[in-house]
């Protein structure tokens, strides 16, 4: 039987009291770069963390290619945001993406040769073959990004969860990241971004999740991205974001 | 030879702080490491009074049993909405505060005076030894804090890359299914065994002096974090013997010249590391900018 | 008259409760604006650093006066402050390692200067060890004068000042925009935690005047959402322990005053937790369980609103 590679039925999620995620119900369509849009507090990130366990969820079912989290995780990749970060320890930016490893290592094994040699192989993915040996503070904000998107190549998986791989990064590095998302999904991948700039979602994305604490929609970019939707998914604040967005909602209206 | 095992039990106790140390640095968990350092005072009490000794196997787990309720009390509190430093110095200043009652309430019955737990008594170390048969053993404190040395090695060298990714990024390490919260709850329980078992010859104040100060020495000298524990090892052992032979020329407390001296070697860090010293980078600054300014001459 | 009223009529047992209660006043109130500004474990670091300070201004004087031992744990407090804030500023030390390092290096001086001096056979030296774990059992007319009079210096230039430490604690990078002398103030704060410390580990010890410094203050921020009234309370709850803890040790226990006083702060810290309206464990398990179940019925309602849609619809 074939199974979408991400499902998710009936998701809600609570910080302390305040619901932040209210009955999410999606199923993500295999092979496409889905982008997860909304306001700030909406709870996109939560909807990540939620889905990956990182959070308790108050309801809700997510599988993944048809099984729960928990034995598919060799199968996911995560990029996760990079403020909550210590960037002066002391490790080196391939033994940085030799984490994207560990995982799949189990609990005894060390990383060994073949982990290193995969992990410049998704180093030079990256463009960041040379900076393998550098401390990891000692890269810009850009070359970080690059770093952490490596470790998630190096988790060799078919679903990828970013959490705002865009955020402070230079245009080329944003650039390089969108054109190795791409590559992915040639390879029949799935990838779940969450992202801000709504000029550039029709460019980067096939699907889109809109998300303001309840599910607003979810569907192909065509048909979903709109600015009915959008009006939705912000309310008031579209004032500001209409301006921001004026020729892409154009096309819509 | 008494010297040699005051300066042996000196270095053990530097390593194996240092290594457990090295992740409360790097957690940015160093006052809990403080507070575990205080609050191991009344389980050690406690466990004097059921047992009646002070070397048991039975002593080391109960001091590590109230490390882990330090912990979770501090946790507690903090997750009611209160800052994490603030709970950290409610609990343990209760705790330290039990266990001063309870040593001025059973003075008599306990061989454990005030100045123990201040200074510890490394002094006294050589002479209560370990008698198996009629062999003579080397001294108990030896035994024990080179068995707590023993267990944190093993441990963190058996599951160094778990404790590596969820100091680094625990958010990433849940994600790919380690168990972050058992790794917490390991390293607080090796903190908690290393204090009680270095207690003894350091006492608790200056346990957390070897548990930081050698930790963050290294973390100035390199970014690797397998040489920032190498390193932390050896600095932790030099202060030990440096300290011990400072203590004898001003004839003053042995465990605190070692941390004075793990201290003075601290300094000697901040101000010359080739990578992160004070005074170095200032001198970098000073020629770039004189580069900068000589330029348009040549 | 009741037993435990007997020791208002020992002029010795007066002046103790009268320095364990103004302690727990003045710890309360400074330690109200540390823990507003996040720095509750910095009169842990303070109270250790005194150490050297006082043995040094021992050595150099040969005597035990309490000017010149304040003005020498005033000197290492400031150095120490110094040392914390240089390290964090200018390495990757992190303010936690550096606390720690400053407090455990300076105690650590401290034991060797104070061992030196007690090996160096000085005979005026015996008592200078009072001040590791309090002796408030020791306390005299004089100490409490002293007490006295610092706690109404400090009531007096936090009532003075109240604004400025307001501001300062709240967002001191607008206080410096409105043109306040912000270090002055910051060193000013500084200064009279020193004070406290000072006064307070000969009654209470190093390691927990921390705890009067925190404890209390904490405990007050339970029931207020106003400063000016955290304060008060802070200082109530700081003088209340005081009281008690001197009670129970006068009361035939013979357990020193310094660990009781800071069991009663911290009794009156459980208290709060739990208790204390709207922050309280149990206030908020109540507000919890009431919007869980508000939950729970809201989704009930869409759900049936769903399905009746759902029926409209077919």
């Amino acid at each position: 039987m074939n199974h979408s590679p991400l499902e998710i039925r009936g998701l809600s999620a609570a910080y302390q009291k305040k619901p932040v995620l209210r009955d999410i119900s999606f199923t993500a369509p295999e092979g496409s770069l889905i982008g997860i849009i909304g306001p700030n507090g909406a709870g996109k990130s939560t909807l990540i963390k939620a889905v990956l366990g990182l959070i308790p969820r108050l309801s809700g079912d997510v599988t993944i290619y048809g099984k729960p989290y928990a034995q598919q995780r060799k199968i996911i990749g995560y990029v996760p945001q990079r403020e909550s970060i210590d960037w002066d320890f002391p490790t080196s930016a391939l033994d940085v993406v030799m984490m994207g490893r560990y995982g799949h290592l189990g609990w005894f094994r060390r990383p060994g040769g073949q982990e290193r040699r995969m992990a410049m192989e998704c180093l030079a993915k990256v463009g960041m073959s040379d900076y393998a040996g550098r401390q990891i503070s000692q890269l810009s904000g850009g070359q970080q990004q690059r770093v952490f998107l490596a470790r998630a190549l190096a988790q060799d998986a078919s679903l990828y969860f970013m959490d705002e791989p865009f955020v402070g990064v230079d245009a080329a590095t944003e650039k390089a990241i969108i054109t190795l998302l791409n590559e992915l999904k040639q390879q029949g991948k799935t990838v779940l971004v969450v992202h801000h700039d709504l000029n550039t979602v029709k460019e980067y994305f096939d699907w889109v999740v809109l998300l303001n604490v309840q599910l607003v929609a979810s569907g192909s970019v065509d048909s979903t991205f709109t600015a009915d939707n959008l009006q939705r998914t912000y309310g008031g604040r579209l004032a500001i974001l209409e301006r921001d967005a004026h020729s892409e909602l154009i096309n819509q209206t | 030879m008494s010297d040699l095992w005051i300066i042996v039990t000196g270095a053990l106790v530097a390593s194996a702080c240092g290594i457990v140390g090295c992740f409360l640095v790097l957690r940015k968990m160093a006052m809990i490491g403080d507070a575990i350092s205080h609050s191991v005072l009344p389980g050690i009490v406690i466990a004097f009074l059921v047992s009646g000794s002070r070397d048991s196997l039975f002593m080391l787990l109960g001091a590590a049993g109230i490390g882990l309720v330090t912990v979770l009390l501090i946790q507690l509190i903090h997750q009611s909405g209160l800052q994490s430093d603030a709970s950290i110095g409610v609990v343990f200043t209760a705790l330290f505060a039990i266990g001063i009652i309870l040593v001025s309430v059973y003075t008599r019955d306990i061989d454990l005076d005030l100045d123990c737990v201040l200074y510890g008594e490394i002094a006294y170390i050589p002479w209560n030894t370990l008698q198996l048969g009629s062999l003579d053993m080397g001294p108990k404190a030896v035994w024990g804090i080179g068995l707590a040395l023993l267990l944190s090695v093993a441990l963190i060298g058996i599951f160094y890359k778990q404790f590596k990714l969820t100091s680094f990024d625990p958010t990433f390490a849940a994600a790919v299914g380690i168990p972050v919260a058992l790794f917490h709850y390991l390293l607080m329980s090796l903190v908690s065994v290393t204090t009680v078992a270095s207690f003894e010859s350091v006492g608790a104040i200056l346990v957390v002096g070897m548990l930081v100060v050698p930790p963050a020495t290294a973390y100035l000298l390199t970014d690797r974090l397998g040489r920032m524990m190498i390193y932390s090892v050896v600095i932790g052992c030099i202060s030990s013997a440096a300290g011990y032979y400072a203590a004898q020329f001003l004839d003053a407390s042995i465990a605190g010249s070692m941390v004075s001296t793990a201290g003075f070697l601290f300094v000697i860090a901040l101000l010359f590391s080739p990578r992160h010293g004070v005074l170095l980078r200032k001198w970098k600054q000073r020629r770039i900018l004189a580069d900068a300014a000589a330029e348009p001459f040549v | 008259m009741p037993d435990w009223f007997i020791i208002f009529l020992d002029p010795n047992a007066r002046w103790i409760l009268l320095g364990c209660m103004l302690l727990g006043f003045s710890s309360g109130i400074i330690g109200s604006f540390s823990y507003l500004r996040k720095q509750s474990l910095m009169g842990d670091a303070l109270a250790h650093a005194a150490l050297p300070g006082v043995c040094i201004a021992f050595m150099l004087s040969g005597s035990k006066s309490i000017g010149l031992f304040l003005i020498g744990a005033a000197a290492a407090g400031f150095i120490a402050t110094f040392g914390i804030g240089y390290i964090t500023r200018h390495t990757r030390i992190k303010q936690d390692s550096a606390l720690a390092i400053v407090l455990s290096v300076f105690f650590g001086l401290g034991t060797v200067l104070l061992t030196h001096i007690q090996h160096s056979g000085n005979s005026n030296q015996s008592g200078l060890d009072k001040f590791l774990f309090g002796q408030a059992a020791s306390l005299v007319g004089d100490d409490v004068m002293v007490m006295s009079v610092t706690s109404l210096l400090l009531a007096g230039i936090c009532t003075l000042l109240y604004k400025e430490f307001k501001l300062l604690s709240f967002d001191p990078g607008f206080a410096r925009g409105l043109g306040y002398p912000v270090a002055f103030l910051d060193q000013l704060m500084m200064f009279l935690m020193v004070v406290v410390v000072v006064v307070g580990i000969q009654a209470v010890g190093i390691v927990l005047m921390a705890a009067l410094l925190i404890t209390p203050a904490v405990s007050a921020r339970y029931w207020t959402e106003k400063l000016g009234v955290m304060v008060v309370l802070a200082g109530l709850f700081g003088a209340l322990s005081g009281m008690a803890g001197t009670f129970i040790s006068a009361n035939g226990s013979n357990l020193p005053t310094g660990p009781l006083t800071v069991l009663a702060s911290t009794a009156v810290f459980l208290v709060s937790l739990g208790f204390a309206p709207g922050r309280g464990l149990v206030s908020k398990l109540l507000i919890h369980r009431t919007a869980r179940r508000r939950y729970t019925q809201q989704l009930a309602s869409t759900a049936g609103y769903e399905l009746e849609r759902k029926e409209k619809a077919l």
